[in-house]
């Protein structure tokens, strides 16, 4: 039965400190500790306060980095995004809808040996920019191309 | 612990291809029920695949992933018979862990 320390953390654990709350309490063990879970980078409102969080300045717009999402998407609750980055040492890859309330939709990140690709489906509110971000040897570099959306997909 | 994943694994020409279908509601916080309450945000944040104890790919997730996420993604290596394991924790606590051989 859990007891009441444990659900207190639980509960006033939210996003913050998420993974130290749920190391102290013995549900990921410090070994298998995945890296710290960007909370006020997928808080963050506007493309402008993302890129910030993030610590990106001026990403380089870059042909090396391809994104592939459909032109007009249907249901803008499941958006198909798949991005590849040919940029050698791509350390990360992340996605952001410009027009969501949260601008940042996921990141992912590729040691060496895994192909810096992924493929993943996003929620759209509206008609928007999608971005695929990169990061390799430190630099960001981006490419973007707009989806159109007939349906919204935030479930208001 | 959550529901199970699907994964599906398979290698060719020395390049493992890795499929997941991961189950959660993925709450954005932003939708209403139907007496118009607002229902909590609730979504996995964060995912890790490891192939012979090496994490092969680690992901945050926001509350803008779909429903049921789904993610395709490669790497060097991997033998059939080998074993691929997704792992996810959500913003309430939960985990779950699910295995698949690769094919």
């Amino acid at each position: 039965m859990i007891n009441l320390e444990r659900r207190k953390a639980l509960k006033t654990g939210g996003g913050i400190g998420l993974l130290a709350i749920l190391t102290s309490v013995g549900l990921i063990q410090p070994s298998n500790a995945l890296a710290t879970y960007e909370v006020i980078a997928f808080d963050a409102k506007s493309m402008n306060e993302t890129l910030a969080a993030l610590g990106v300045n001026t990403p380089e717009d870059s042909m090396s980095v391809h994104l592939t999402v459909p032109e007009i998407a249907e249901n803008g609750a499941v958006v198909p995004v798949t991005v590849s980055s040919l940029i050698d040492h791509t350390e990360q890859i992340y996605i952001l809808v410009e027009k969501n309330p949260n601008v940042l939709a996921a990141n992912f990140t590729f040691p060496d040996g895994t192909e810096s690709f992924v493929t993943t489906r996003v929620k759209m509110r509206e008609t928007s920019m999608i971005i695929a971000l990169i990061k390799a040897n430190g630099k960001f570099y981006r490419t973007s191309k707009e989806v159109k959306v007939t349906a919204g997909g935030c479930g208001g | 612990m959550g529901n199970p994943m699907r994964i599906r694994a398979s290698v060719q020409e020395g390049m493992t291809e890795v499929k997941v279908l991961m189950q959660h509601e993925m709450e954005t916080g932003l939708r209403k029920d139907a007496d118009g309450k607002l229902v909590p945000a609730w979504h996995i944040t964060e995912l890790k695949a490891v192939h012979n104890g090496k994490t092969v790919l680690e992901g945050q997730f926001g509350t803008a992933v779909s429903k049921n996420p789904y993610l395709v993604f490669r790497f060097k290596g991997g033998v059939s018979g080998e074993k691929i394991s997704v792992n996810w924790v959500d913003n309430k606590g939960d985990t779950r862990s699910d295995e698949v051989e690769i094919s």
